[in-house]
């Protein structure tokens, strides 16, 4: 569904150049739940921004659905982590989530249904005509959420998007992805610093290294496919694959910090 | 219920202006008669609103009035419209802008006004010269603010909507645009005080028809008290403008930070 292969980019300026990929190889099999988890730094922006189409890569390849990717995908929907830029000021959270599906050719009938139908699955049916900034940041996802849910998307890229909503309202939220992911059955990415998050949501954890980057490990999550914020979490199984990543980032981390380069 | 007075109460500053405004009049009334100020030099507020209502319901007047508001209106629109254009092409296009923005920072400084003898020499002393000069000035107004507002695009917002396949008329349309609108109203409400005073303007200096022929007709017919009432009637569609283009303002831009106030979530 979704191929990365010898990914590379460097970005290039007047005086110097930065290597912030340097050879990233992975895959997500449709329906498959994935975790894409690295250090702070590591470049997980910029590859998630190749993936979406956005940046063009200085090498290497980006297959969805079969074909190589050089402007966004047809059947991708993002969910940014800035959800208070990413959504419009100036439509309310119904014209938010229906924008999409007017450039997608749907009638009327169809995006109201697919409108009404993503806001209740995210919790939201009864704020439509209000507006983004009239909303606490947790609802503000949930809008962003709703808005790729609509879409219809064969694939659904996640950038941090938690990273900016308190513990509580982050819980929730790790929830209702799992639910929606568990009903539809959309091949996700969801890419985070959180190693916990990572663990807790994915079905396989894709671990990059520190930049220059590359994939440093790429485990599946064997724990039951119910997830539960207390239960999970205690889990021995989740102690050890928390522990088993935690360590791939820390030794990466160290690997990047000696003076002579890894 | 309690022994309030009836009716709404109104608001402090209101009461204030008002009465700032009753003291000015009062003054403008009693201290040209105090200081015995001749009445072809400075005559009382009265003398002044007798001249006025006297011109209100003559043809003259109206027509005069009316060429002005038309002047202001056609050249105001003719700006808006080019200056927003061009400034979204401009804006959106970094190698242009870079190109254009020495010209654009030459030309903007120089006063419509300068410009009078090339417009009457080109195209004589109809409305055409009294709307080039309208046009000029109103122009950079909207241009430059217009600029502003594309170069304020988010560019998460941006990516937002490149990544739902939005094309670039679409993108300009759903998020150039309004992020843009806050800096073009500005540079509207801007524009529209710069053409009002140029439409008088052109009407003193080159004689259009208009509420400024009027004032130098009387002035050079020794009717003082005319020449106030007048001025005070351009001052009343300045007023009228500004409010007008605010309320505007707040109608279209309710989402806006600057309209909203701070929401609590």
């Amino acid at each position: 569904m979704l191929e990365v292969r010898g990914l590379r980019k460097v970005y290039t300026s007047q005086d110097r150049t930065v290597e912030a990929l340097r050879d990233i190889t992975f895959s997500v099999a449709a329906g498959e739940l994935v975790c894409l988890v690295g250090p702070s730094g590591c470049g997980k922006t910029t590859l998630l921004k190749c993936l979406a189409g956005l940046l063009g890569p200085t090498g290497g390849e980006v297959r969805v659905e079969g074909r190589s990717v050089n402007g966004p995908p047809p059947g991708m929907a993002v969910v940014f982590q800035e959800y208070g830029r990413s959504l419009f000021p100036w439509m309310t959270v119904a014209q938010n989530v229906e924008l999409p599906l007017r450039h997608k050719g749907h009638g009327r009938a169809e995006r109201r249904r697919l409108v009404t139908g993503a806001l209740a699955d995210v919790g939201l049916a009864h704020t439509p005509d209000a507006y983004p900034w009239q909303l606490s940041g947790g609802m503000q996802q949930r809008v962003a959420i709703a808005r790729a849910l609509a879409y219809e998307p064969h694939v659904m890229l996640m950038d941090e998007p938690f990273a900016a909503v308190d513990a509580q309202t982050r819980a929730d939220l790790e929830d209702l992805i799992r639910t929606l992911w568990d009903r539809t059955g959309v091949t996700t990415l969801f890419v985070t610093h959180d190693i916990d998050e990572a663990v807790y949501l994915g079905e396989r954890v894709v671990v990059l290294s520190s930049s220059p980057t590359v994939v440093q490990d790429d485990l599946p999550v064997d724990l039951p496919r119910e997830r539960d914020q207390l239960d999970t979490r205690a889990m021995p199984r989740f102690t050890e694959l928390r522990s088993r990543v935690y360590g791939e980032i820390r030794a990466a981390q160290r690997a990047a910090s000696r003076p002579d380069g890894a | 219920m309690s022994a309030r007075p009836a009716g709404p109460r109104v608001p402090r500053t209101v009461v204030l202006g008002a009465t700032g405004l009753a003291l000015t009049a009062l003054a403008a009334e009693v201290l040209p008669r105090a200081l015995g100020v001749p009445g072809d030099v400075l005559p009382p507020l009265s003398v002044i609103l007798g001249a006025l209502v006297a011109e209100l319901p003559t043809p003259q007047f109206r027509a005069a009035l009316a060429a002005t508001v038309v002047q202001w209106g056609l050249g105001l629109t003719i700006a808006v419209v080019l200056g927003v254009s061009v400034g979204v092409v401009l804006g959106s296009v970094p190698w242009l802008r870079r190109l254009t923005a020495s010209t654009v920072e030459f030309l903007r400084p120089i006063p419509s006004v300068a410009l009078v003898p090339l417009a009457v020499l080109v195209l004589g002393t109809q409305l055409r010269s009294a709307l080039l000069l309208i046009v000029y000035a109103s122009f950079w107004q909207v241009l430059v603010q217009t600029m502003y507002g594309v170069a304020d695009v988010d560019p998460v917002a941006e990516q937002t909507a490149r990544s739902y396949g939005l094309g670039r008329w679409a993108r300009v349309r759903h998020v150039l645009w309004p992020t843009a609108q806050p800096y073009v109203a500005t540079g509207v409400r801007l524009a529209a005080a710069v053409a009002l005073i140029l439409a008088i303007t052109a009407e003193l200096v080159i004689g259009s028809p208009g509420l400024g022929r009027e004032i130098a007709a009387a002035q050079s017919g020794g009717a003082t008290a005319l020449v106030y009432g007048l001025v005070l009637v351009t001052g009343l569609l300045g007023l009228v403008v500004n409010v007008g283009v605010r309320a505007l303002e707040r109608r279209l831009l309710r989402w806006h930070v600057s309209v909203r106030g701070e929401v609590a979530p």
